[in-house]
């Protein structure tokens, strides 16, 4: 299972670095709720098929703490590709953990399944998972809800006007998925501390010239309204009322 | 700058509005070179031309449908595959599409096949040997400027942020069958699930109820039933509520859960985080009821209570139900 650190934001963001980067002083980091998704899947899949479970990130060194924050969840071991903290374009950070995957499989045999966020929080790049699997010759579904493994087969689901899409691809295949595939656990206490003795294997790959390059962030405008307060407590209600009338909604 | 080709998705014989908005990114990028349209006829070639004959109007030069006896559903990896070769063939500048599910996943394949970057939800672009996009982030909280330093672009158009653009004129429509072999089709729908169909559905609700934190439990949504009920709303929820295992994902509204456009949002107990938002930019008026009047969201409704929503919200439905008579 591949994840990304990020800040983590919820208010109005506040840039640095000449605008190329978000202020993260007063936030904390995290990673996005489908990559939640996603460890909680893999940690099922070999709860349920037995096996191993890795997470990969390509990350600044502090990433460490996403890594053992999904190895408390039940996630096996890491592989850490340490960075300087700069951002990588999809198409690099693709090909950094399709070599790392590569070099992986060639001592601990293959993986079945690689699993990915549909799209990272922060980038929105919503590409990574599809290079990997054509770089790997392997099948590549996205934007996937629902997850079954059975006879080498992986069977995917997708949400779709009036219920949903089903893929089924062979294995070994790789899948990006959506928040809402499932609900994920909360760490245990014996599970931190597990956490803390498993393996983490790190490298230092090189980051290539970016094809997609970025100038500079930009906060939108927005404008901002000042709610009008209809009331304190239910005392507001009949306030309430007259504007739902006034909106014609009643 | 050169031609440019872009991808237009349609349902029942009509493209989809996203994707007369990325033809409209297509000509802008184009600046006076030829626009190709791409249909790719997946339910039969009848209904694909039938959306194939109005992309004319809307800046295509140039209309091309693609039919294989093999498209009966959706394939990314061959939809990605007649996109590049098409690409190739015309030589163009520039391949666009739509940032909905399918054209991101297809658009991300085209640039996976021709090893070139590729640029997700652009709000702008701006044509030149260098094309620089504005693109989205964060779920649109944050706009990236960047340029693609490619000899030919790859992008889509994020939904709603670029205008489409009727120019009324007319344009050739040839019908052309791809070469696609069994690799292009591994990646299928295979089949269709359907959904219980339960209420009213939040993406179409003229009016949702949300309920966040501050609901507490599954049981604090009652009232906000109950006045969903009176006024035929759909409930909705925050992320903090799907995942304390309060309702299910499918009732979470914002950037990773549906996004509503409904006459009236009612958010009960939620704070306003900017990804809790992105769900509801296409609401036409917002009423907080909030026991903070610090709370974020404050800046982002018309309308607010002040106050306990386990007080507040039976207040108003008993309102409704006394003016009712
Ligand atoms: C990549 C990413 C994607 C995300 N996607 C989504 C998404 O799709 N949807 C989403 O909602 N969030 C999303 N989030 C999470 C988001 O950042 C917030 O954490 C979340 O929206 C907070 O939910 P909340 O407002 O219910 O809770 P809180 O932020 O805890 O707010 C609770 C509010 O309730 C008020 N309150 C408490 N008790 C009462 C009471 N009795 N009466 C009245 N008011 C009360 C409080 O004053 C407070 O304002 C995402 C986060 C990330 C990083
Ligand atoms: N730097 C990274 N390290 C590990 N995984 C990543 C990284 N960037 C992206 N991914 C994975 O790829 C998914 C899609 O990212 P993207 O295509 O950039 O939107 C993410 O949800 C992650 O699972």
């Amino acid at each position: 299972m591949c994840i990304k650190r990020v800040p983590a934001v919820a208010g109005r963001i506040t840039l640095t670095d000449g605008d190329r980067a978000i202020d993260a002083r007063y936030l904390g980091f995290t990673i996005g709720p489908h990559e939640e998704c996603g460890v909680e899947e893999a940690v099922r899949l070999i709860e349920a098929h037995s096996g191993e479970s890795v997470v990969l990130t390509l990350g600044p060194a502090e990433a460490t703490e996403q890594l053992r924050d999904a190895m408390a969840l039940g996630i096996t071991r890491a592989i850490h590709l340490v960075t300087d903290g700069e951002e990588w374009d999809g198409q690099s950070a693709a090909a950094a953990i399709v070599d790392a995957v590569r070099a992986d499989e060639a001592t601990q045999g293959p993986f079945d399944l690689i699993l990915l966020g549909n799209e990272a929080a922060d980038s929105g790049g919503y590409q990574v998972g599809v290079r990997i699997g054509r770089a790997l010759g392997r099948p590549a579904v996205a934007g996937i809800k629902g997850l079954a493994v059975a006879e080498g087969k992986v069977r995917c689901e997708q949400e779709a006007a009036g219920g949903r899409d089903v893929y089924e691809v062979p294995l070994p295949a790789v899948v990006s998925v959506l928040e809402g595939i499932n609900l994920p656990r909360y760490p245990s206490v014996p599970g931190r501390i597990r956490a803390k003795s498993k393996p983490i294997a790190p490298s230092s790959p090189e980051r290539p010239e970016q094809r997609l390059a970025m100038i500079r962030l930009v906060v939108p405008q927005v404008a901002a309204t000042e709610a009008v307060i209809l009331g304190h407590g239910p005392d507001a209600a009949p306030a309430v009322v007259d504007m739902l009338a006034s909106l014609g909604v009643l | 700058m050169g031609s440019v080709l872009c991808l237009v998705t349609a349902a029942e014989g009509a493209a989809d509005e996203v994707s007369l908005q990325a033809l409209a990114a297509a000509s802008a990028l184009a600046a006076g070179g030829a626009v190709h349209a791409l249909v790719i006829g997946e339910a039969g070639a009848a209904a694909a031309g039938a959306a194939a004959h109005e992309l004319g109007a809307w800046g295509a030069t140039q209309v091309h449908v693609a039919t294989h006896p093999s498209l009966t559903s959706f394939a990314p990896d061959a939809w990605a595959r007649i996109l590049a070769d098409l690409a190739d063939t015309l030589g163009v500048a520039a391949v666009v599409g739509p940032g909905s599910d399918a054209g991101n996943t297809v658009l991300a394949r085209v640039a996976a096949r021709l090893d070139l970057p590729f640029a997700a939800n652009c709000t702008q672009v701006v044509p030149g040997d260098t094309v620089v996009v504005t693109r989205s982030r964060w779920g649109g909280s944050l706009l990236e400027e960047a340029a693609i330093n490619a000899t030919r672009a790859i992008l889509t158009t994020q939904p709603h942020a670029v205008a489409k653009t009727s120019t009324g004129g007319s344009a050739a429509v040839a019908t052309f069958a791809p070469t696609l072999d069994d690799a292009d089709l591994a990646v299928r729908v295979v089949g269709h699930v359907d959904a219980a169909k339960a209420g009213v559905s939040l993406a179409e609700a003229k009016i949702v109820i949300s309920g966040g934190r501050g609901v507490g439990s599954t049981d604090g949504f009652a009232p906000i039933e109950e006045l969903a009920g009176l006024l035929g709303a759909a409930v909705g929820c925050s992320r903090a509520v799907t995942i304390s295992g309060w309702r299910p994902h499918t009732d979470q509204v914002g950037q990773t859960g549906t996004k509503i456009a409904p006459d009236l949002y009612i958010a009960c107990g939620i704070s306003g985080a900017t990804q809790h938002m992105a769900g509801v930019k296409g609401a036409k008026k917002i009423l907080a009821i909030n026991k903070d009047h610090e709370a974020p969201i404050m800046t982002g409704a018309d309308y607010a209570v002040i106050g306990d929503l386990a007080t507040v919200v039976p207040a108003i439905s008993a309102e409704i139900k006394r003016r009712r008579g």
